[in-house]
């Protein structure tokens, strides 16, 4: 019993060591540092509030907070309803000898890095760009636009452009783990392709939705890049605030304290959506 | 009868092809109204294709599906008079067992007083009262077949379609259901079609039976006509057992290795096969006479090449003098006669009358 104990120890320390060191000793060190104070160039180790008093009566930060999630929750309802159809197309329609192909293209984008793809929505989006280039050569405008680039939209476009196969795939596979005789039971019992889809393909699908809608929610809530990128002044993001507290402002815990609280917001939303979608779905799981 | 003249269901002319594959041949078929029938027949021989075109679920290449006098052919499965208890059970999993069954009420005129009655009574009538609050993926696998049978029966259907509904469950629930599904025909006195292809399964619960082989009806009838008058070699061979012992006709008499000869007139039936001239016989309609006993019937020596003992009943297998191939004979255990053993000389007492030539 013992020589198990010890041989199981054995194995799990790996991963523990290096989910501890990853994972757990930098999230303990945001805490702590969320709790102590920046003095001009040095660093108050006292423990203090005085950071989130800072931080939740500063009106600035609040609406940059409340912008970040308007445009992560405008990407993931924007990915997700555009990735339901594409899930459903690849799982319902297409043959099942050519599934894995499909899947296969859906990931092409990502054998381009996250930056470069940023990059090229600049050249698309960009006042002389792609899109600005095409419209005023046909003559449906006369100036380029300039809402498309360095405001929230860029970031909006950009990301639900990056995060579209994380919200295809749990829902593809939340539509194909559905007996199809589920299906024809429904229609047997009386109810036409429609409303089929309502009362049964929907809410057997539901749990892959939810799964996209966090996958795509949590990340984007405190994406760094997009928004630095193709912002502007108009859609900078928590994250850049929080990065701008570490390096430029050189106030660690004040970013410290904005990190924690972002934290605290996603993981609340997270875990009402689960609710939400618990309740919705009869308490199945 | 008016189940000739007036048939809940008729099939004209059906065939049906997957690509290539003809699945269905030219299937005529009446069914009248409150029929228990059966289609049976070896797996791939398109008796569930017959069952999901009537239910709407396939369409055909050609001929005609009528239900209740009316050209369904076209018509989509939500709007047929027919509801199916499918093989998997196909119970929702995200809804309740009382949820179930009421999913299709949705459309029914009523208010929800009434239709908690109808699922009420509905789980009533298949034993499971008071189960309407589980959840559904709780439920064993015969709970499942039950709500399935209660969730189509709700609606009220002219026809309730049962897809190989008990060949998921264990030999004794198997049993039990059959005689549930008797009952319950007999309560709501609707037309059953089941498709099955254990033979047995069809002989104990059905009032007609097709048998099927490659896209095509080989024949309907009862099933004490079916078993003991097939049509042809196949359907003989597919129900139950059957002996088959070479034989040759001259003249109006049959020669038949090891029995001898027999008096064209005086054979049971007449039946058709592919191959060679044979006769044949089923087990129960021979005996082995033990010392001392007397027959009424013709006589056979042979010697015992097998036993299969099952406590009621053993199985000889007897190989019969002129004959290679052994027979087999089933006889029931009498208290107080030994069994015979392997090697002994049985006399085999066994009648023309219940002797088929396939020619």
């Amino acid at each position: 019993m013992q020589q198990d104990t010890k041989r199981g120890l054995t194995l799990i320390a790996p991963p523990l060591g290096y989910a501890v060191a990853l994972l757990a000793v930098p999230l303990i060190a945001i805490v702590i540092f969320s709790f102590w104070t920046q003095d001009y160039l040095t660093i108050d180790r006292t423990l203090s509030l005085r950071n989130y008093r800072e931080a939740l009566t500063d009106p600035i930060y609040g609406a940059i907070m409340l912008r970040s999630l308007g445009i992560s929750g405008s990407v993931t309802l924007i990915t997700v309803m555009l990735a339901f159809p594409v899930a459903y197309f690849v799982s319902f329609r297409v043959p099942p000898a050519h599934k894995s192909l499909w899947l296969f293209l859906i990931t092409i984008p990502f054998w381009t890095s996250y930056l470069l793809r940023i990059f090229l929505w600049k050249v698309i989006l960009g006042y002389n760009g792609v899109v600005n280039s095409v419209l005023t050569g046909i003559g449906l405008i006369d100036e380029p636009l300039s809402w498309i680039l360095y405001n929230a939209n860029a970031v909006v476009i950009t990301l639900s452009h990056a995060f579209a196969p994380f919200a295809i795939l749990p829902i593809f596979v939340a539509l194909e783990k559905i007996d199809r005789s589920l299906l024809e039971a429904s229609r047997d019992l009386g109810e036409n392709a429609m409303t089929t889809f309502l009362r049964v393909t929907l809410p057997l699908a539901a749990p892959g939705v939810v799964a996209a809608l966090l996958i795509v929610f949590i990340p984007t809530v405190g994406d760094y890049v997009t928004p630095a990128q193709v912002g502007g002044a108009g859609g900078t993001m928590i994250a850049n605030v929080i990065q701008a507290q570490f390096r430029d402002l050189n106030n660690a815990p004040l970013g410290a304290a904005l990190s924690v609280l972002a934290m605290l917001i996603v993981t609340v939303l997270a875990l009402g959506t689960i609710w939400i979608a618990r309740r919705l779905s009869g308490g199945r799981d | 009868m008016s189940r000739d003249n007036d048939p809940l269901i008729r099939l004209g002319g059906l065939e049906k092809y997957f690509g290539d594959y003809h699945a269905l041949r030219g299937i005529d078929l009446d069914i009248g109204a409150g029929e228990f029938f059966s289609l049976l027949g070896p797996s791939g021989c398109g008796k569930t294709t017959l069952l999901r075109v009537i239910a709407g679920f396939e369409g055909v290449d050609a001929g005609t599906v009528a239900i209740g006098g009316r050209d369904m052919t076209r018509v989509s499965p939500n709007r047929r008079p027919t509801n199916m208890v499918f093989q998997s059970y196909a119970i929702f999993p995200h809804l309740s067992v009382g949820r179930n069954v009421g999913f299709g009420l949705r459309k029914v005129s009523g208010d929800a007083a009434e239709k908690r009655k109808r699922v009420d009574e509905a789980l009533e009538m298949v034993g499971l009262a008071g189960y309407g609050d589980r959840a559904a993926h709780a439920l064993s696998g015969g709970q499942r077949q039950r709500v399935a049978l209660a969730r189509a029966l709700v609606l009220r259907p002219k026809v309730l379609l049962l897809d190989e509904p008990l060949s998921a469950l264990d030999k004794k629930m198997r049993e039990q259901m059959q005689v549930e599904l008797i009952r319950l025909q007999r309560q709501v006195g609707i037309t059953f079609i089941l498709v099955t292809h254990d033979q047995e399964e069809a002989l104990v619960m059905s009032d007609r039976i097709a048998v099927m082989f490659e896209g095509s009806i080989a024949q309907v009838a009862e099933a004490e006509a079916l078993y003991r008058r097939p049509i042809d070699r196949r359907v003989a061979e597919f129900i139950g057992v059957m002996n088959f012992l070479p034989a040759s006709i001259s003249d109006g008499v049959v020669e038949v290795a090891g029995l001898g000869k027999i008096v064209a007139d005086d054979l049971q039936s007449t039946a058709a096969t592919n191959g060679a001239p044979v006769a044949g016989f089923r087990p129960e309609t021979a005996t082995i006479l033990f010392p001392g006993q007397d027959a009424p019937g013709r006589i056979a020596e042979g010697r015992i090449a097998e036993v299969v003992y099952y406590g009621d009943m053993t199985y000889y297998d007897v190989r019969l003098d002129g004959c290679d191939k052994p027979v087999r004979i089933s006889m029931r255990n009498v208290f107080g006669r030994p069994v015979l053993e392997i090697g002994a000389q049985a006399r085999l007492s066994w009648s023309p009358g219940a002797v088929t030539l396939f020619c």
